[in-house]
């Protein structure tokens, strides 16, 4: 399967002496073709990895500490937390942090509410209109947010919903693409489950709740863990339509931390692991589901 | 199961008849959003692009106005190139790296789950915290200068100089992408069949041979797939330009992209919205152009 990897079928007996390692097909791994994958899967992990931890080492390091040492060194001499009270007193990152946490939350809360029912109703349900729903939201999923933000900060305006944490919630709120992602789920289950129900008096309403939602938990998760991230990780959208430093949340408050304190790199660094930190923590429960929704909904960009 | 499933689009007769809510309750909340802050928007930005709107002014109709200040406007075709050749920049590696990437992680040999999630963490951290890391790292006096240093190749100016500024927020967006990308191989990956490899083995093909002759065809609706997702994206680049030059777009703003200007021009009090929305309209026009390309690509090199 893959070109790393060679087939000779003709040197099996001298396999003897080497560990019974075995690849997803029950065979034989060599240790020479071993050895060499696995410090280019290092070399790559320090890659990957290594910038993250490289921050996280710089936020420990103490004041009188040089950070700015050449050759570098690697691991803090006296390991101090001194820096995150610090980023604390310069900026309230706390508060941001809870914004950002609001936004992430309330975000999570309508995507997967709403593109439930919606997705529910165009997969489902017959009304007149129907495709021409459909299409709405596929047209709105080919609508680049960049090319919008000036619009829709002026939509906020005319809302007076500008530097409020809600104007940063609703543009993403029930996200098109979530909308698609549920319908294609709550279309490939059978009708029959739905029509048993129907039989015993079941309404619209119970049949959404009680059997459609509940089959389609896994595509729920998906929506959940990605409307999270996405709020909690975006920029360009708050950055436009908050103004207020004490409505900031932590993306737009580390770049102001940033802009303000570039010179003691520990204090940023501080801030990007507060920042990363809890997403990093969230990846490595649900890793399972993050690499089920890429599989599935590859044309997220 | 012993009941054969009937997956249809189409419920059955007596659930199209009863209705008891209008199926308009359950999709309303998902217009509504995106009525007013997707459709709406998109609309007005049309709109307003042959207006001189402002922030805090009204605007009247100009025609083509703002389109005709674009083609003399040096910011302009600063943004236009920086954002083009991010594009040529980018797409290429983004093609081909998580390719091989996708090739290294997919033997299941122990431990390779941990080395996946961590060549996705890059993914999943922010783009802001990935700008900040990468700014500390190429910092005149940071990481990647020390080790430089250190091997006798002396300290780089990467975030003052105008072109390797551009090219480090490339690496960037290569190195944030790389895991993403990954996962969408590794599942077009599972889908090549093994006996393709083998029996080009058995004739001879060394593993470059394999890979080029094999794999490569055998996945190319996905690298082109790739290429759509990454040069659409690279073409609206923001957060790490804006983050690695600062909001002016570095020395004399010749590091602008066009996302850029737009944010520039559009925002806070005095915003030159009608301009804004112009240049918005332009980054629709490549984007819709940019997908096409790829895609008739595609086609055309179907046998």
């Amino acid at each position: 399967m893959s070109v790393l990897e060679k087939v000779r079928p003709e040197r099996t007996v001298t396999v003897r002496r080497e560990p019974r390692l075995t690849d997803q097909h029950g065979r034989r791994v060599r240790v020479g073709e071993l050895v060499w994958r696995y410090l280019l899967l290092l070399a790559v992990l320090a890659l990957t990895v290594g910038p993250f931890l490289w921050q996280l080492s710089t936020s420990l390091k103490g004041p009188t500490e040089d950070i700015y040492s050449s050759p570098p060194s690697f691991l803090p001499a006296h390991p101090t937390l001194h820096n995150y009270a610090r980023v604390a007193d310069t900026i309230p990152v706390w508060d941001y942090a809870l914004n950002s946490l609001k936004v992430a939350t309330a975000n999570v809360v309508t995507n997967c509410v709403g593109s439930a029912l919606a997705g529910y109703a165009l997969a489902r349900l017959r009304f007149r209109g129907r495709r021409v729903t459909t299409l709405v939201f596929v047209l709105a999923m080919l609508v680049p947010v960049e090319g919008i933000v000036i619009a829709q900060f002026t939509t906020m305006r005319e809302l007076g919903l500008n530097n409020t944490l809600i104007g940063v919630v609703l543009p993403g709120a029930i996200g098109a693409m979530n909308v698609l992602l549920m319908r294609n789920a709550f279309r490939s289950l059978p009708y029959e489950i739905e029509e048993a129900a129907y039989v015993d008096g079941a309404t619209v309403w119970q049949r959404f709740l009680r059997i459609a939602l509940p089959s389609v938990k896994g595509t729920v998760a998906v929506v959940a863990i990605f409307a999270f991230m996405g709020a909690w990780d975006d920029f360009l959208w708050p950055l436009i339509v908050l103004s207020d430093p004490s409505k900031f949340t932590l993306t737009i408050g580390l770049n102001y931390l940033h802009g303000t304190f570039a010179n003691d790199e520990r204090l940023v660094a501080a801030g990007t692991v507060i920042a990363v930190a809890p997403l990093i923590a969230l990846f490595a429960c649900l890793q399972r589901y993050f690499f089920r929704g890429v599989g599935e909904g590859a044309v997220k960009g | 199961m012993a009941v054969p499933l009937r997956v249809t689009n189409r419920p059955p007769a007596r659930i199209r008849r009863q209705l008891p809510h209008s199926p308009w309750l359950f999709a309303a909340p998902g217009l509504l959003v995106t009525g007013a802050f997707v459709l709406y928007p998109f609309v007005s930005t049309l709109v307003n692009s042959f207006t001189d709107r402002r922030t805090l002014l009204p605007g009247r109709f100009v025609g083509l106005a703002n389109f005709r200040e674009l083609l003399h406007d040096d910011m302009f075709w600063t943004g236009l190139r920086n954002s083009t050749l991010y594009v040529l920049g980018v797409v290429p590696a983004l093609v081909v790296l998580p390719l091989l990437l996708a090739l290294l992680v997919q033997k299941n040999i122990p431990g390779i789950t941990f080395f996946r999630s961590a060549f996705y963490t890059p993914v999943v951290a922010s783009i802001v915290v990935v700008g900040l890391i990468w700014v500390w790292l190429l910092d005149e006096r940071g990481l990647v200068n020390s080790l430089l240093q250190a091997i006798g190749i002396g300290r780089v100016g990467f975030l003052s100089d105008q072109w390797l500024l551009l090219l480090s927020a490339m690496a960037v967006t290569v190195w944030k992408g790389l895991g993403y990308y990954m996962i969408i191989y590794l599942a077009a990956l599972a889908d090549v069949p093994r006996e393709l490899h083998e029996a080009a083995a058995v004739d001879g093909a060394g593993p470059l041979r394999r890979f080029l002759t094999v794999t490569v065809p055998a996945v190319r609706s996905t690298m082109v797939l790739v290429a759509a997702l990454s040069s659409v994206a690279a073409f609206k680049v923001f957060s790490e330009v804006y983050l690695m030059a600062g909001p002016d777009g570095g020395p004399a703003g010749e590091d602008t992209t066009l996302v850029m200007l737009v944010q520039r021009t559009g925002t806070g009090l005095t915003g030159r919205v009608g301009y804004a929305s112009a240049l918005s309209v332009v980054v629709f026009l490549v984007t819709v152009a940019l997908m096409l390309l790829v895609l008739r690509t595609d086609r055309r090199e179907e046998p």
